[in-house]
């Protein structure tokens, strides 16, 4: 599904580069988890292939079902099936969460050449999905993201992934900020979401959300490089010993 | 003193070109503002309250040309809404396309009738009391020299809104009304008033709000490029009173928007709210004195302008509070939203505070389109025109929230999110 090959990636403003020749493919149906120590490039690894400015891609492809994203406006790649969860929530202030959320939904709906939801639809649907990770309706009336606590927010990018129903999820750091309760409800709204058309790619610094979320395959980042794949296991190495081991043998 | 006479000379040069109504029941309060004007002469760029914003097309002897603008199929607004209609066009009154004003408790200004002791002490009296501690010329001009208006006193509580609505049909008309409003004891009205009204327009509202009576006010200002207009709101609160005000003005070479507003009962409420959209040649100037001269009154002005290729905004706000107004509740904030380089928001903020026990805050910023937001709003899919859209309407909000009707707030955000499709945004 997701196939990302030799990608470089410089900052804009600087000369500093990120990402020095990413590999990684993510089959439909599949879990996925980047783990990585601070600074290793996972979060600019999950911008770039959304589209956020202020990156420049020197090298590489990165393509979702065989088309090349990187070209793709934001919003394309959104209407193509990707999604980022962010590690930080955006807030709007102004703009009320549901009228966010049915603009997104059916703006994609738009692009893919699909009728819009009509407001009575789109109300049954996001209220039962709402429900199901402990958003209540204040929250949807209130602004995007403004005056929510961190667990909300991140339900609030779950439920986000829900409605629009993307085939390639990316979670970045879904887990931070969150105690357990909320992490186990986080969890619950993305394993509903599995199933054989779409991937997820987990982007975590621990192992307690691969508790949750169980992850088919793991990889660990250092120095913007996949620098080593395998099952789960592999998780409980770096919860167990650390980064420093794995670094120390593959570097 | 080169500047003063310039200024009267100037007023004498406007006065010459115009036809002063004589006589009839306004006769005196003409003769008292003609006399006032002359004293005051016309304002000039060197005066310090029109220092953002150049009055000399306002002032000029003749209006400068305007072209027609063709909204093309976009229809008014206010259409959908059950109203009294009241007709202007280029400021001249048309009955064919006005409802019965005398059903409606409607008067006009032309009309010499017998029952206007009600207005006669509210023509020019309360822009006289407006005139200090800043003097404002264009308005004394307005009271001498208006040729039409609406008279409206309310007992009860209206059965419909009041619609003013303002056609331009000629590309050099040079309108000027007056209208008084007055709200007796727990009276309800709500006045809209839309349309480019004239290539230049001179508007004064005087409007008396009685004890426990609500007064709304609603209006946009026509979507005209090379049209100017002057306009000014002169009220007066009394006890347990409310006066909300919200003004939308999209396009306009040239709008210079003053509200005057005093609190003279105790617990009165006075809202004042103005949304701007500009692109390109406009410059649109929203003055306001709001004086606290009674105890537990609120106070709140929201402005907010949305600028672009070189437009321009201005405010200047004013709180006073008088001496022995305790427990006043004043906001202010003006905001604006520069969408490029070259537009410009010039705000000047001001509080005089003469009582000891007040809450008074205010807030100015200048800012453009958070990027962040933005690209959050993409990466959901919503395109970025869209999502740009969404954003500037998020910026107007908290003036747009200011309408109390929620028919009516809707009407104008409609009118709003066509303008920004029309300007790429």
């Amino acid at each position: 599904m997701l196939e990302i090959n030799n990608l470089h990636v410089k900052l804009e403003e600087d000369d500093k580069v990120i990402l020095k020749g990413v590999n990684l493919k993510v089959e439909a149906g599949k879990v996925h988890a980047i783990m990585g120590p601070n600074g290793s490039g996972k979060s600019t690894l999950s911008y770039v292939l959304s589209g956020r400015d202020g990156y420049e891609v020197t090298d590489g492809s990165a393509t979702l079902d065989g088309v090349e994203l990187l070209e793709m406006e934001p919003e394309e790649r959104a209407a193509a099936g990707l999604f980022l969860a962010f590690q930080y929530p955006v807030e709007i202030p102004g703009v009320g969460n549901m009228t966010f959320l049915r603009t997104a939904v059916n703006a994609q709906r738009k692009a893919r050449g699909q009728e819009e939801m009509s407001a009575g639809e789109f109300l049954k649907v996001v209220r039962e999905k709402a429900k199901a990770l402990k958003i209540d309706a204040e929250m949807m009336k209130r602004p995007v993201n403004v005056g929510f606590s961190g667990g909300e927010k991140k339900r609030n990018e779950i439920l986000q992934m829900a409605m629009l129903e993307p085939k390639m999820c990316i979670l970045d750091e879904t887990d931070s900020g969150l105690d357990v309760d909320a992490m186990k409800l986080v969890a619950e709204g993305v394993n509903a979401l599995r199933d054989e058309g779409r991937a997820f790619l987990v982007i975590t610094h621990y192992q307690r959300l691969l508790d949750h979320i169980k992850p088919d395959v793991v990889h660990i980042m250092a120095d913007g490089r996949i620098v080593k794949t395998g099952g789960p296991e592999l998780a409980l190495e770096v919860e167990n010993n650390g980064y420093a081991g794995i670094l120390a043998e593959v570097l | 003193m080169a500047v003063a006479e310039a200024k009267r000379n100037a007023a004498e040069a406007r006065l010459s070109a115009l036809a002063l109504p004589q006589g009839g029941w306004t006769g005196v309060a003409r003769a008292e503002a003609l006399a006032r004007l002359r004293a005051m002469g016309l304002p000039g760029r060197r005066d310090e309250y029109w220092r953002y914003t150049d009055p000399a097309t306002l002032v000029q002897a003749e209006a400068a040309h305007a072209a027609l603008f063709d909204p093309q199929d976009e229809p008014m607004v206010f259409t959908s809404f059950d109203r009294v209609k009241v007709v202007f066009v280029d400021g001249v009154f048309d009955p064919a396309q006005s409802d019965d004003l005398e059903a409606a408790g409607v008067e006009l200004l032309s009309r010499q009738t017998a029952d206007i002791h009600w207005a006669q002490s509210l023509y020019g009296v309360l822009e006289t009391r407006g005139q200090t501690p800043v003097q404002r010329p264009l308005a004394a001009l307005n009271t001498a020299a208006a040729t039409e208006g609406v008279l409206i006193r309310v007992t009860g509580k209206a059965a419909k809104p009041v619609s003013l609505i303002y056609l331009h049909k000629s590309e050099t008309s040079d309108a000027i009304l007056h209208h008084c409003v007055k709200l007796e004891e727990g009276a309800e009205l709500t006045l809209l008033e839309n349309g480019p009204a004239a290539a230049r327009f001179n508007k004064v509202l005087e409007v008396e709000v009685a004890d426990g009576a609500r007064f709304h006010h609603i209006r946009t200002q026509g979507r005209d490029h090379e049209r100017r207009a002057v306009t000014h709101i002169f009220a007066r609160l009394g006890r347990e009173s409310l006066f909300k005000s919200f003004t939308l003005t999209a396009n306009g070479v040239l709008t210079r928007n003053e509200a005057v507003i005093e609190l003279t009962g105790d617990d009165a409420v006075a809202h004042v709210a103005g949304a701007a959209v500009g692109d390109g040649d406009f410059h649109h100037d929203d003055t306001v004195f709001v004086t606290h001269a009674a105890e537990r009154c609120e106070s709140r002005q929201v402005f907010k302008k949305v600028l672009k290729n070189g437009a321009v905004g201005v405010f200047q706000g004013k709180i006073l509070v008088k001496p022995g107004a305790q427990k006043t509740d004043g906001y202010q904030i003006s905001q604006s939203l520069l969408l490029d380089d070259h537009s410009q928001f010039l705000a000047k903020p001001e509080l005089e505070i003469y009582a000891d026990d007040v809450k008074c805050s205010h807030g100015s910023t200048s800012g453009a389109i958070d990027e962040t937001a933005l690209y959050y709003l993409r990466s959901r899919g919503v395109p970025l025109r869209q999502a740009q859209s969404l954003l500037v309407l998020a910026f107007l909000a908290e003036a747009i929230q200011e309408i109390e009707d929620e028919a009516l707030a809707e009407d104008i955000r409609s009118r709003l999110e066509s303008w920004l499709a029309r300007h790429g945004q």
